[in-house]
């Protein structure tokens, strides 16, 4: 039966340091990288035959929407689910992202990609999840009164910014993103951009902007464009970022004149 | 005074509705999730939220809506709750565009409704009633919420545990001999710290139980485990049985991944060669392609293990959309088309697609009342492990807004009981016993020694699943899949974990996941096993009539060392009353 050659690269707690097993897994048609590591966890027995522990990895919708299964593949970051094992170079090279912090073999802590979401206030500040108009009768049928009128030209641009999975891929291909730079990457900036267009999210658009001001900022953007190359979703970061580059030096101008 | 806390468990879409319910009453919430929420299952869904606004003048209405969804599932839903969805639903559109969801527009710039293929009438729906944002609604749905509570969380309101696996829920028996719900035990996926949280009210909001099929359209998330532990300490799971099939997947050795019946509604066509030329079983008995999901199923079913027609003797059809004009699959199939693309890598314009029906959605659940409270109070349940909305059949677009409904009225059911609950503190004893018990656990299962790997189990009990209850269900096959999990149950005691460790052992945690799936599937196949009729999308061919007179009955099964006791109870048809429809069986 013909196999699938992978190395991993494993480490067995953060404290640990890291090493490389190799492994050697039946292969079936149409099998990604998941599957592989699906195999590996049925029987934990590496290339030479010596039992082991079973890798540690991430996933959950398996369909390239969550961002779990994200870890760097033959040297690339991606998602597991949708790296198909006829498509890579064997052996195939899994390891972790890199800038983020290890738990366990293949699993990081993302939670520094949440925390952006924090500073720069992506949501709407809706006066509470009750209804408004909106019912059957009032605000007439063709308007569920009172969300806002949108063209679908402005809804398909929204729309592909609002499918950033949180992987972090973005964050992983960015060289200004390291352990000496606190840059809050491009996702970040993306999601300010999504809610400062939005009719609604766009009164208050000053508070996202002040956020991306500072330490760790949208100044820190060294303009490598590695973001957009690593978006699994296509998503026009650098667009993103030059469009909320100019929103912001707008408004510290305005500030810095009193407007 | 302190408001004591409330706990949610799941940030799908139920769960963080809940929590925005919770904490806009100024409660204090916890919430439990094994990812980050953004995470969550509800990304999946894909075709869209139905509100009968009657946006295009069709004569659609909340009470239509109400009882196209009565039909759908087959009379076998309670009646008040869908309907207090159905008039609800209008206003949670309203909600999720204010929240900044980008709902595909019309040229004048207002939400537009599509009509849904899938919904039970004959020739898809009748009315233009599902909002969508693209092909990812639950996605856009899920983030709109996720980032309300950011808000909170943000405010200090709400506390995440991200990274945690419920256990258990605390229970007190001391006060007037009446069980109350008083916490939760919950485990740390990292440090595998097992600790007990008290609340005052604990809503579980879990999700689906696809991996109980070993692959299925859902999240590996779904495994039903959180719900079948609190019906194995003393909820009522309701409808078990009630499994919704996809008719048309892309088998893939991870996952099932799920071709909208958009495909079909749009021209695609099932075939298989039967004498060296094409065959288009649909077109041959139905006349067409566009027949309700569960039709379809029974087709191809029929085609593979009754013919032996299956794509080289095996269990797939082709699905077929090469023949459609490029304008169609950029604009309407574009997300079909990306599915095969970057999972199968082949060209659905060049090749059919291969496809098999898989498992869906779970239309049973835990038991819930009105108010969505369980049978233990002080438990709350919303989303898909509840059982509330859709009876013996789904109707299209009718998930996401059963898990924003319910998870709404859940949170404000939990306030309420919070508020209610008598003052007194919970005996500490009940929360170091709770861990204790559950540490105790984790030991036990990290000393079996045997030869037996829990996700070899897994896959075994995934196949039988599978071929015995979804599609098409035989008494005598239903009973042996029952030996077989009982079979099952006994290797699961000669596991032998290959990761005997204490940090971040995922061994440990799925032998935990894989014991609650067994005893969860029990309630799925005896509660198919006694219902000997024809219902939704439970379909045994000996009986294949609806039976009214016996089973107009809500399934309902309790805990017992000896396996689920299944009593029944009727169903609430305070507005609609059934009307005798044709078998649907084929």
């Amino acid at each position: 039966m013909e196999k699938i050659y992978v190395k991993i690269k494993r480490r067995n707690n953060p404290n640990a340091d890291s090493y490389w097993e190799d492994f050697q897994v039946p292969k079936k048609p149409g099998m990604n990288v998941v599957s592989a590591l699906m195999e590996i966890r049925k029987n934990p027995v590496n290339a030479r035959g010596i039992a082991t522990t079973p890798v540690v990895w991430e996933a959950a919708c398996l369909e390239e929407v969550c961002g779990s299964c994200t870890m760097v593949i033959n040297g690339k970051v991606g998602q597991a689910c949708s790296a198909l094992i006829d498509r890579l170079d064997q052996p195939i090279t899994l390891e972790p992202m890199k800038k983020f912090p290890v738990v366990r073999d293949l699993v990081v802590d993302r939670s520094k990609i949440f925390d952006a979401l924090k500073r720069v206030k992506a949501w709407i500040p809706i006066d509470g999840a009750h209804g408004m108009g909106g019912t059957h009768s009032v605000g007439g049928p063709n308007n569920p009164v009172p969300g806002p009128r949108v063209t679908e030209t402005e809804r398909i641009i929204s729309h592909d910014l609002a499918c950033c999975i949180a992987c972090g891929a973005c964050l992983e291909a960015c060289p200004q993103v390291n352990d000496k730079s606190p840059f809050i990457g491009a996702a970040a900036i993306n999601q300010v951009r999504l809610f400062n267009r939005h009719p609604i999210g766009r009164l208050h658009r000053d508070s996202r902007l002040e956020a991306l001001m500072g330490e760790g900022g949208i100044d820190d953007c060294g303009n490598a464009q590695n973001c957009v190359r690593a978006c699994p979703k296509e998503i026009p970061l650098t667009e993103s970022i030059a469009e909320v580059g100019r929103e912001v030096t707008k408004y510290a101008v305005g500030k810095l004149l009193g407007r | 005074m302190k408001k004591p806390k409330i706990i949610v468990v799941g940030g799908g879409l139920a769960g963080l509705m809940a929590v925005i319910k919770v904490a806009e009453a100024g409660w204090p919430v916890q919430l439990f999730s094994v990812v980050p929420v953004r995470r969550s299952g509800s990304v999946l869904a894909q075709g869209g939220i139905n509100a009968a606004l009657d946006a295009k003048r069709e004569g659609d209405s909340p009470e239509v809506h109400f009882q196209e969804t009565i039909t759908a599932g087959d009379f076998l839903a309670n009646q008040e709750l869908p309907r207090q969805m159905c008039f609800k639903a209008p206003e949670i559109i309203s909600l999720f565009d204010r929240m900044g969801v980008m709902f595909n527009r019309t040229p004048e710039g207002w939400i537009n409704f599509r009509r849904v293929g899938g919904t039970h009438s004959m020739g898809g729906a009748k009315y233009c009633r599902t909002a969508y944002a693209g092909h990812t609604t639950g996605q856009q749905l899920l983030y709109a919420l996720d980032e309300q509570v950011r808000r909170f969380e943000a405010e200090g309101l709400v506390e995440k545990f991200e990274g945690w696996e419920f256990l258990s829920i605390i229970k007190d028996d001391r006060m007037a001999g009446r069980d109350v719900c008083r916490g939760i035990v919950a485990m740390h996926l990292a440090t595998q710290e097992v600790k007990a949280f008290p609340a005052s009210a604990v809503i579980v909001s879990t999700g689906g139980l696809g991996l109980v099929f070993g692959r299925s359209t859902n999240s590996v998330l779904s495994n039903g485990s959180a719900a079948s532990a609190v019906y194995q300490q003393g909820a009522w799971y309701a409808n078990g049985e009630f499994i919704q099939v996809h008719p048309t997947t892309i088998p893939g050795e991870d996952k099932y991944r799920m071709i909208s019946e958009a495909a079909r509604d749009e021209g695609g066509r099932l075939w298989v060669y039967r004498d060296g030329k094409p065959w288009y079983f649909l077109e041959e008995w139905h006349q067409g392609n566009q027949v309700p999901g569960n039709l379809v199923c029974r087709s191809i079913h029929k085609v593979i293990h009754e013919l032996g027609l299956g794509i080289d003797g095996g269990s797939m059809v082709y699905l077929d959309i090469s023949h459609l004009p490029e304008e169609i699959l950029q604009r309407r199939l574009k997300g079909v088309v990306e599915t095969c693309e970057k999972f199968t890598a082949e060209n659905p314009r060049k090749v059919p697609i291969k496809v098999a029906p898989a498992a869906h959605y779970s239309m049973g659940g835990l038991w819930v009342d009105d108010d969505h409270m369980t049978s233990i109070p002080g438990v709350l349940a919303a989303g898909e492990c509840d059982y509330q909305y859709h009876g013996a059949d789904r109707l299209g677009g009718n998930a996401l807004l059963s898990c924003v409904y319910g998870g709404m009225k859940a949170g404000i059911t939990a306030v309420h009981h919070a508020a209610g609950l008598e003052k007194g503190e919970a005996d500490p004893a009940i929360f170091s016993e709770g861990v204790k018990r559950q540490w105790g656990i984790n030991q036990e299962i990290i000393d079996r020694s045997g030869n037996e790997n829990p996700h070899k189990l897994h896959q075994e009990l995934g196949e039988w699943m599978t071929e015995h209850a979804t599609v098409v269900r035989y008494n005598d096959k239903l009973k042996k899949t029952d030996e077989k999990i009982q079979e099952l149950k006994l290797k699961m005691k000669k596991i032998s974990l290959t990761d005997r460790g204490n940090w971040a052992n995922r061994e440990l945690v799925f032998a935990r996941q894989l014991h609650n799936m067994l005893e969860l599937t029990r309630v799925i196949v005896l509660g198919a096993l006694l219902r000997d009729e024809s219902r939704g999308a439970h379909y045994k061919p000996e009986f294949p009539e609806r039976d009214d007179r016996n089973f107009l009955k809500t399934t309902k099964a309790s805990w017992t060392p000896n396996g689920p006791k299944i009593e029944y109870e009727d169903v609430n048809l305070k507005y609609i009353k059934p009307e005798w429809k044709k078998s649907t069986s084929k």
